[in-house]
Order: structure tokens, then sequence, then C-alpha cells
């Protein structure tokens, strides 16, 4: 078997994305390091932020000098963005500042749990895609708002397991099912996984990419996280095309019973 | 001329251009996004927008980040 599976690309507003593992970009020790574990993930989108440079330090480093914009699909994110106008304000910034119209959407709603504010999600979402964005949101693992998303022209959605950076892995799979089920683009699970089983598992129901950043960068060997989380997303995706058998409650022998003694 | 640069009071020549002020900060402009008085520039008009004094410019570039992370106090 290859690193990836070949020839099962990602295909999002008609780009092709060949790993179904997307990485962040925060909490990082430095941009070495950074640079290493999205190597070792094998992840071909990356997620910023957008934030004020720093005009007192000369010296200072921009990201960009490690994760060259032409390997990979730069997705800015509006991460920090509590109202409908940060959200479209920051937007408008990280296509200026980049060079696509990729964002990935998020309005936060509270600080303690950072779920998003679904209906400041979907308004700044309207906005953008008028204005051209090609909105990836993240949202909350409800089937109703993520089918309103994709409605109103969002390509992909990117509900979360559990709470952003919270470790505690897929906290409703019924209803990011019924998401995947529901909606006819893309389903990206974002945020909540703790480790490689929940990649995996979040594979194996059916999502069509996970996105991560703290269960790697978190790690106390994040390198080698980004490497497990690149196996764990492949084999979930393999394994959710391969098709698992039922589950049954008695045994079904594997060995035949003809020729025994 | 004073203006106003992330939040920082400057003391500026006049004329001054967006390129000549991202020059003098050593900061690359394609690796930037310019807003002045909430107006985000194009790239292309870097070298011919002059600031004017009292200006608030953000000088904004792409720093790691997943999802958001909490507000710092």
């Amino acid at each position: 078997m290859s690193d990836h599976p070949s020839h099962d690309p990602l295909i999002i507003a008609g780009r092709e994305f060949r790993s179904r593992l997307w990485v962040g970009t925060g909490k990082y020790k430095n941009f070495e390091e950074t640079r290493q574990a999205i190597e070792a993930s094998g992840a071909d989108v990356v997620t910023v932020a957008v934030r004020r440079v720093n005009i007192t330090d000369k010296n200072s480093e921009n990201l960009l000098d490690y994760i060259d914009p032409k390997k990979y699909t730069i997705l800015p994110n509006t991460a920090g963005c509590y109202t409908v106008e940060d959200a479209v304000r920051y937007s408008r910034l990280a296509r200026a500042a980049g060079v696509s119209d990729l964002v990935k959407l998020e309005v936060i709603g509270d600080e303690r749990t950072l779920f998003p504010d679904t209906a400041g999600l979907i308004e700044a979402a309207k906005i953008l895609i008028a204005e051209g964005f090609i909105v990836l949101p993240y949202t909350n693992d409800d089937p109703i708002v993520a089918k309103k998303l994709m409605d109103i022209g969002c390509p992909a959605v990117m509900p979360l397991a559990a709470p952003i950076g919270s470790g505690l892995g897929i906290r409703n799979p019924y209803n990011l099912k019924i998401i995947m089920e529901t909606v006819k683009v893309p389903v990206i699970v974002d945020a909540g996984v703790g480790t490689a089983s929940d990649a995996a598992l979040a594979m194996e129901y059916g999502a069509d990419a996970v996105l991560m950043n703290t269960a790697i960068a978190g790690a106390k060997d994040p390198i080698m996280m980004a490497t497990a989380m690149r196996y764990a997303v492949d084999a979930g995706r393999l394994a959710y095309k391969a098709g698992r058998i039922p589950r049954k409650l008695y045994a079904t022998a594997s060995s035949p019973i003809e020729g025994m003694l | 001329m004073q203006i106003i640069v992330n939040g920082e009071s400057q003391e500026r020549d006049y004329p001054l251009t967006v390129t000549s002020l991202l020059e003098s900060l050593d900061l690359r402009s394609e690796q930037v996004a310019v807003e002045v008085n909430l107006k985000i520039l194009d790239r292309s008009d870097f070298e011919i927008w002059n600031l004017e004094e009292g200006d608030k410019i953000e000088i904004l570039s792409f720093i790691g980040g997943g999802s958001q992370q909490p507000r710092h106090r």
C-alpha cells in the first residue's frame, strides 16, 4: 500500500486535494517544528490565522518562509472572531494577504466552549459567498445547520467532533453520520480529535477529511503523532471504502466445519 | 506627519507610499495585507498609495493557527 490510497482525491469547489488529513499550524514550539510536523502528516492543506505583524522586531520570521504556498494550499481561518463583522473583515484581509478566495470561516459563540455561533456563521457565509469567497465553515454537529450552509453555497462543511483543543474525540457520531447522509458536499470533521483512533473513526464513519491542530501540536512528539494521524486517516478511509462487516451478537465461525474428525 | 501603524504612533516624512512604509519595516509586500483607515488595499495599489497625516494603518500576515484559541486577557 502506498502512503496515500491512490486516485482517491478529495475534490472541493473544483480543487483537488491529495491528502484527507488537513492540519493547523498553531501551538508548535517553533516554525521548524511546524514544518516537520506538516511534512510528516502528508497534508496538503494547512490552516493559518491572520494577525498583525510584529513591526518592532524586524528579525521576526514569517510562517510562509517555512510553509511554501506553492507546495501547500494555505487556508486562512477567522479564528478569534466573535461577530459577523469581524469574521467578514478578517476574511477580506486574508484574501488580501494571500492568493486565493479560500477561507475557513469561524464565528465563535462562546469563550468557554468555543462552539460556533451558527446563526452568525450562516450570515457571514452569505456575505462572503456573494463576494466570491470559497467558504469552508467551521460548524456545530447539527445536520440542519450543515444543510443550510450547503444550500447557501458552501462547497464543504466542517462540523466539530468535540470542542476545539479538547481532545475528547467524536462526541456525537450519530449526528455526524446524519450530516454525511444529508449534505451533498464533502464533510470535513474539524476540531476535537485527540488521538489516531479518533481520526480513523471519523473516516470510517464516512467523513471526507479530518482537520486537526492540537492533537498533533500538543502531543509529546508532534512529528510522530503527525505520522500516526496520516496512517489513521488513510486506514479509516480505506476501511470505509472497503465496507465493514455487520455487527452480530453471536460468533460466526471463520474456519469450515467440513472435514473435521 | 504622524501615522498609526498597528496601533503604534509613528513620526514619518511626507510623502510616504505604502510600499516605502513596508520597505522601512523590512516587510515583503507579497506576505502582508494592508488596511488604511479600515479600507483594505489592493497589493497593486501599494506603490501609488500615499499615506496621510493621522492615517491608521494595519499590517497583517499569516501566523500559525488551527482553530480558535482562547483570547488572551
